[in-house]
């Protein structure tokens, strides 16, 4: 996908162009989530029934937001391994917030968001002014996150049950009370309005913007007179903000801030961007992409479960899956 | 453009370094808060066996002690060089630290050291399933020629050349928790799992009458606790309730939240479930997320170990009951068999640090309370 471009225009057509294709992409990525859907139903009479539809909204609510961090990141062409222990940092944070030192509820959740922003921030000075690649310098983040998550909290988790509020503020269903008997928590609601922004911001701000530039051709944007540095360090920031809302939504769930939880999720959340069509390489990938991929993994690992698989083989199938989905993707490109 | 990249990298490490110390600041503070009130509560139990301990050992022990009481406020670093020489060294390596389990068996190592005037250092890997890790950190112990080694294998057969070595150079070896396929071993201080886990399937058929589904979610497939729990409980069920069918047996790595998802689709998938079994903490904590979520109180669960959710649910009366170990018993009784091999006295075996049952109506007996941790 990365031809030479020379100038930012350059990049804008090609972007243009990068839709439409996106747009196939979406509707295989689409229609492999309806066949899934399709079939566990045929399969299993407890499949499609509103409550395990909603279990699997809200098994999506965590992993979701984490990949739409990670979304902007790997289409900068980076990587951020860190945004478990990250998202669990976070979580410790708003439990030292509300808990410990018993302050209000939305601080609580300000902390979280500030302390993954932080976290990326930190990522980011260390990619773009120490030159330090990506993947080593999340990998860093990612032993710091977790040894402070354990140090701050005393290796102990954080309960919030003195603040039933904060459970509430994602567990509880504001939808409910309008519409009685549509339970849908507000965690679900929490995700699609932060991918609703996330989409916002990658196709309608400068920020989002210079992210898909920075992906397709860095040294093109940086000849351009752009201030590369600054705004990549902005895009990890912001893939922090969204670990943060992540360890927020997976406290509030919990009820407790775990410090022991969160290895692994960073694999979870770059499976459902590369399945939703983002190319590690950078310079495209899209929201809605990304979003369909997160409930790739949730209807795939619920469906499975409900048909008593055993889970050495879910394994085998999940990882299949996000081997097929790039594939296809890369036929695609060949394709244009 | 040098000058600036320097002062960055000067001002983040500069941060590093505040966070590092505002951290340290606030760890330290809760651990030695905490100290006085472990060595408050188990000290009167354990009295009477240090009395029986032979005369020879009380003498030896008496003058470390003394040391010891003087320099508490002292750094331990600084105690360390010039103690070496008399003070028995026992690494004590679990199968973590970060988990609510560990943590209490720590305390338990901790406290018999501070009664037996042993130093101790108390590691383990970040997850259970990291063999290696295990592996260098009793390489880098042996090191130390330590008096005794405590272990808590991750794996029964990985660990046994090393522990050879160790043997072959006269450390006595002591396992807490699980064994190692080898009689290197002086002695084991665990919790008999399969019995345990027989006892929680008595308890679920007694619960549920005897008869219907019953699912179980188990932490992972490999481990000695997770394989005997789950054994344990699905062969007493075979062999003595027939009407008892086990409809789904998973694994969520002791992952609360992935105990969670994989609860909620069990439960799903089997609308006549009436009951669940979570062998250990983040597996119960998951059924629990699940089954309030789901507003499925009518199910019977039934846990095990302990944790502060876990007691809520079962003084609240959502869990019906749980599986405790006497993580703190094995703690100290792993670091007092060591230093009862090192004295040269005779041990058993196997050292059964044993189990109970325990619901809303005993979860507060004095039987009961010392063995639940938050």
């Amino acid at each position: 996908m990365t031809t030479d471009t020379t100038e930012l225009t350059t990049s804008v057509r090609e972007r243009r162009a990068l839709f439409r294709s996106d747009a196939t992409q979406k509707l295989l990525a689409f229609a492999g989530l309806i066949a899934l859907f399709v079939v566990f139903s045929l399969a299993s009479p407890n499949f499609f029934k509103f409550d395990n539809i909603i279990g699997i909204l809200l098994a999506t609510a965590v992993n979701g937001v984490l990949a739409l961090g990670v979304t902007f990141i790997i289409v900068t062409a980076g990587i951020d391994l860190s945004v478990g222990t990250v998202m669990t940092l976070s979580a410790v944070m708003s439990g030292v917030f509300v808990t410990f030192w018993g302050l209000p509820i939305p601080l609580g959740i300000l902390a979280g968001l500030a302390t993954g922003a932080l976290a990326g921030f930190v990522n980011g000075i260390a990619i773009s002014k120490m030159k330090i690649p990506p993947f080593i310098a999340t990998l860093g983040m990612m032993m710091m996150a977790k040894g402070l998550a354990l140090v701050i909290s005393g290796a102990k988790p954080i309960y919030f049950n003195d603040t039933p509020a904060f459970r509430q503020m994602a567990m509880g269903s504001l939808i409910g009370r309008v519409i009685p008997g549509f339970e849908v928590p507000n965690a679900v609601f929490i995700l699609f309005g932060a991918a609703i922004i996330a989409n916002l911001i990658l196709t309608k701000t400068v920020l989002g913007r210079y992210t898909v530039a920075l992906g397709s051709n860095e040294e093109a944007t940086r000849l351009s007179g752009v201030n590369v540095d600054a705004w990549k360090t902005a895009v990890y920031a912001l893939g922090g903000a969204f670990s943060g809302l992540g360890g927020v939504l997976m406290a509030a769930r919990l009820n407790s801030a775990q410090p022991a939880l969160g290895a692994g999720y960073e694999l979870d959340a770059i499976a459902a961007v590369v399945i939703g069509g983002t190319s590690l390489s950078g310079g495209e990938g899209t929201i809605l992409g990304t979003v369909i991929g997160a409930f790739i993994i949730s209807v795939l690992t619920n469906g499975l479960r409900i048909l008593s698989v055993p889970q050495e083989w879910q394994m085998v199938v999940t990882g299949a899956i996000v081997i097929l989905a790039v594939y296809a993707d890369i036929i695609r490109r060949r394709n244009q | 453009m040098t000058a600036k990249r320097w002062l960055t990298g000067f001002v983040v490490i500069l941060a590093a370094i505040a966070l590092l110390a505002a951290c340290g600041g606030g760890g330290a503070a809760p651990a030695e808060e905490a100290a006085p009130v472990e060595e408050a509560a188990p000290a009167e139990e354990v009295a009477p066996a240090e009395e029986a301990a032979p005369a020879e050992e009380a003498a030896e022990e008496a003058a470390p002690a003394e040391e010891e009481a003087a320099p508490t406020e002292a750094p331990a670093e600084e105690a360390a060089p010039e103690e070496a020489a008399e003070t028995p060294y026992i690494p004590v390596i679990s199968k973590g630290f970060q988990h609510q389990f560990w943590q209490a068996v720590k305390a338990g190592s901790e406290q018999a050291a501070a009664d037996l005037g042993v130093e101790i250092t108390f590691e383990g890997p970040e997850s259970e399933s990291q063999v290696d890790k295990q592996l260098e950190m009793v390489q880098a112990a042996l090191a130390k020629n330590p008096s005794a080694l405590c272990i808590a294998a991750l794996d029964s057969k990985a660990l046994i050349p090393l522990l050879e070595e160790a043997d072959a150079a006269g450390i006595p070896v002591i396992g807490f928790d699980s064994g190692v396929d080898s009689d290197i071993l002086v002695t084991t201080a665990a919790t008999d799992n399969i019995a345990a886990a027989g006892m929680a399937a008595d308890k679920m058929a007694e619960l549920i009458g005897g008869e219907g589904q019953v699912a179980v979610i188990v932490h992972d497939q490999t481990s000695r606790t997770g394989i005997d729990r789950r054994d344990g409980f699905l062969n007493r069920m075979a062999e003595a309730y027939p009407d008892i069918e086990i409809v789904d047996v998973q694994y969520g790595g002791g992952d609360h939240l992935r105990s969670t998802d994989l609860a909620k689709a069990i439960i799903q998938a089997h609308p006549d479930l009436k009951g669940f079994f979570g062998a250990n903490e983040g597996s119960i904590i998951g059924v629990l997320n699940a089954v309030t979520e789901l507003g499925r109180d009518d199910l019977v669960v039934i846990g095990y170990d302990s944790g502060k959710q876990q007691l809520d649910a079962i003084r609240s009366g959502l869990e019906a009951g749980a599986i405790t170990q006497n993580p703190v018993g094995i703690g100290y009784k792993c670091v007092e068999a060591a230093v009862m091999a090192i004295n040269g006295e005779p041990l058993d075996k196997v050292i059964d640090t044993g189990f109970f049952w325990y619901d809303a109506t005993n979860i507060d007996s004095e039987e009961i309370q010392p063995l639940l941790y938050e």
